[in-house]
């Protein structure tokens, strides 16, 4: 399981990254998969709409309306059809590539499982409503699915009479079949979008529209599609006759082929098998999680700024339970909470400069505290030597930062880089701990606990809460995000800065105060 | 210069992705049956006789019941296995005992082949016992058939219209 995480996990980095060369970082597409498939899935809905006005459900007139949808009315109801098929295909397209990274990225296990386990009916509804699509057209392909898909049910022993007799000859065929379809292609996928909004449940702020940018480019490469390759249905279903060579949509209907080769009691023990796979797989292994984020009343004025900022709801506001004048205090859900540090990073308290009392912000990770951050901020500035030493804040699922470790260059690894205060980066200077500083982790859009960077450039910019202070030279600042795999981007960058340092002005230190901690004034003696 | 390259390069991801979908929604072409090939579907759900025939109750019986259960004939509700024979230019295509279906065995037997055969003429003759027998069959019927290539001829029963329908 591990290495086809990691192969997965290399295969999406490279993709990204090549991709990232093409498009900006909020347009790249494998980051934006999810509201993708939100934006097929309106297309679908609306073309859908659309189309059913001109479709006629009786079994003998169905071939003939679709026939007049994609001929005579071409310019507008057979765009349509055009588009609710692509839009189809591409939505399974992203749906499968979607499920991919999240399961290449390990975001499926742990808390996370809600949105896995809530994804895999979405996905089996998604298929099934695709599938009794195709059944309305009548065509040769329409035949050939209702075929194989009824043989394949009357395998379970739960039917009385064979379904797949209704399509034995031309006479026994019926209408109510296609009221039945009909009212499945309808009714799955609206019961699939009630589960989608369940799905992001656990989800603060999900991202369901593409940028518009992205948007008007899919949806002018679907006209496109739509226009130089329409769909079209094929020859008429007969019943007289067996479908002999079918174009199959492979998107859908891949499994097909095997449905009508293979022993039903394999098929449907697979199917099975797959199903109750995808289902426990959160629990194959369980994730070892880190401790949820703890809070810490005694340094906790009630903010809100933690609760604004994480990024999976785990954390309430909820009326003071201690005896302090503040209203309201945070409390985490360990049950939502993935332990990213996003909100010990947005803690006001967090503060490096604490000397007088402990390092203890209202809210932190157990695992990976504050205190500890500046401890090894304070160790990796202990060995840099040389005018342009440059510290590294570094995210786990970023690049590699011990390969870029050296005399001059001091690295302090992190859950995420959400999780840095904005304080650390005025510490490290101010306290000449290193002459810059350099933040990197995952790619941009890409975070892999959602909103880190994003909140990180927004603090740094001075438009989020906890802001950089003014003080702190920005010239001496630089972030990187790059990915897992951007090691030679970070080499590069950190190069820039090391450059930029040696041109840059004169940095003129805050005074220490008095009661300035001997490790920093052993650094700044260095 | 760089941002021409940036846009040739979504222009030929978009390119590439519509061409993907495109190509992947109706090729390769997949191919169910074989060229020269076509298709005896044979398939029937049909209740054959009980086990065991039904007996009269004597009086004495009927008085024994429940007044709202009181009935001339008692029967055992197993029936007897369907035994099918589909024979193609003598040679024997399909020949099967169907149990009954139902936990006590009182269902239709069921069955739905699909057997592949050479597009041409034929000579096709189905068999069903139904009752208990032992040799020989109750229903035959014999056909000459002209199969096109991929045609799909339907072999159905029902013994209320005389037996085997070809169609």
């Amino acid at each position: 399981m591990n290495m086809a995480r990691l192969v997965l996990r290399r295969g999406f980095d490279l993709t990204e990254g090549v991709l990232g060369r093409v498009f900006p970082p909020a347009w790249n597409p494998m980051l934006n998969l999810g509201a993708l498939g939100f934006f097929f899935y309106w297309i679908i809905t609306v073309s859908g709409i659309y189309v059913y006005i001109f479709f006629d459900t009786g079994v003998d007139n169905a071939y003939a309306s679709i026939e007049y949808i994609t001929h005579e009315q071409w310019y507008l109801a057979g765009i349509m059809r055009s588009f609710h098929r692509y839009a189809s295909d591409a939505l399974i397209v992203v749906m499968m590539l979607h499920l991919l990274r999240e399961f290449a990225r390990d975001r499926y296990r742990g808390v996370r499982w809600f949105s896995w386990v809530t994804g895999v009916p979405i996905m089996v509804m998604v298929f099934v409503a695709g599938i009794s699509g195709y059944w309305l057209v009548w065509d040769k392909l329409a035949q050939y699915i209702a075929i194989v898909s009824t043989e394949w049910l009357d395998m379970l022993p739960i039917f009385g009479e064979p379904i797949a007799r209704n399509f034995m000859s031309p006479d026994a065929l019926e209408s109510r079949f296609f009221t039945l379809m009909i009212f499945m292609h309808i009714a799955i996928p609206l019961i699939a979008l009630a589960i989608l909004w369940i799905h992001l449940q656990r989800v603060a702020k999900p991202r369901i529209n593409p940028p518009r940018g992205l948007a008007y480019s899919v949806f002018v490469a679907l006209i496109a599609l739509s226009l130089a390759h329409p769909a079209l249905s094929q020859a008429p279903a007969d019943l007289a006759v067996v479908p002999g060579n079918v174009g199959l949509d492979w998107f859908y209907l891949p499994l097909f082929p095997l449905l009508e080769t293979l022993p039903g009691s394999l098929t449907w023990g697979m199917s099975a098998c797959l199903l109750v796979i995808m289902i426990a797989m959160p629990w194959l292994p369980p994730l070892k999680r880190a401790r949820p984020a703890a809070v810490d009343l005694a340094n906790c004025n009630g903010c809100a700024r933690c609760f604004h900022d994480c990024p999976y709801n785990a954390i309430a506001m909820v009326a003071r339970s201690d005896d302090t004048a503040f209203e309201r205090e945070p409390v985490v859900n360990p049950d939502f909470c993935v332990s990213c540090g996003l909100c010990a990073g947005a803690c006001p308290t967090s503060m490096p400069f604490r000397r007088l009392s402990a390092l203890s912000p209202g809210i932190d990770l157990p695992d990976r505290t504050m205190a500890q951050l500046r401890d090894l901020t304070e160790k990796a500035a202990r060995s840099l030597t040389g005018t342009q030493r440059i510290m590294v804040f570094g995210c786990d699922s970023g690049p590699d930062l011990a390969a870029v470790s050296s005399a001059s260059v001091g690295v302090v690894p992190l859950v995420c880089i959400g999780q840095l205060p904005p304080t650390f980066i005025d510490y490290v200077l101010s306290r000449n701990l290193a002459d810059g500083v350099l933040l990197t982790g995952c790619r941009e859009n890409s975070c892999n606990a959602r909103s880190g960077i994003e909140w990180t450039n927004n603090r740094l910019a001075g438009e989020r809460d906890p802001n950089l202070r003014a003080r702190v030279p920005r010239d001496r600042l630089r972030t990187a995000w790059v990915g897992a795999t951007g090691g030679r981007h970070l080499r590069d960058a950190l190069e820039t800065l090391a450059r930029e340092l040696n041109d840059a002005d004169d940095y003129v230190r805050p005074a220490l105060a008095a009661k300035c901690p001997p490790a920093a004034r052993e650094a700044v003696d260095a | 210069m760089r941002d021409f390259f940036k846009y040739t390069g979504q222009f030929v991801f978009f390119l590439l992705v519509a061409a993907f979908i495109g190509y992947f929604s109706n090729q390769p072409v997949y191919q169910q049956t074989p060229d020269g090939m076509a298709q005896i579907k044979l398939s029937f759900a049909h209740g054959a006789a009980r086990k065991v025939d039904c007996r009269k109750l004597s009086s004495k019986e009927i008085a024994q019941l429940p007044a709202n259960e009181r009935r001339p004939n008692t029967c055992a509700r197993e029936r007897v296995p369907v035994h099918v024979q589909l024979v193609l230019d003598g040679e024997l295509l399909y020949d099967a005992q169907l149990q009954a279906t139902g936990l006590s065995r009182d269902g239709p037997a069921r069955t739905y082949q699909k057997l592949i055969v050479p597009a041409g003429p034929h000579t096709i003759i189905a068999r069903l016992r139904d009752t208990r027998r032992d040799t020989g069959f109750d229903y035959e019927a014999e056909r000459q058939v002209m199969l096109k290539p991929f045609q799909n001829l339907a072999i159905d029963f029902k013994a209320d219209t005389g037996g085997f329908q070809f169609r």
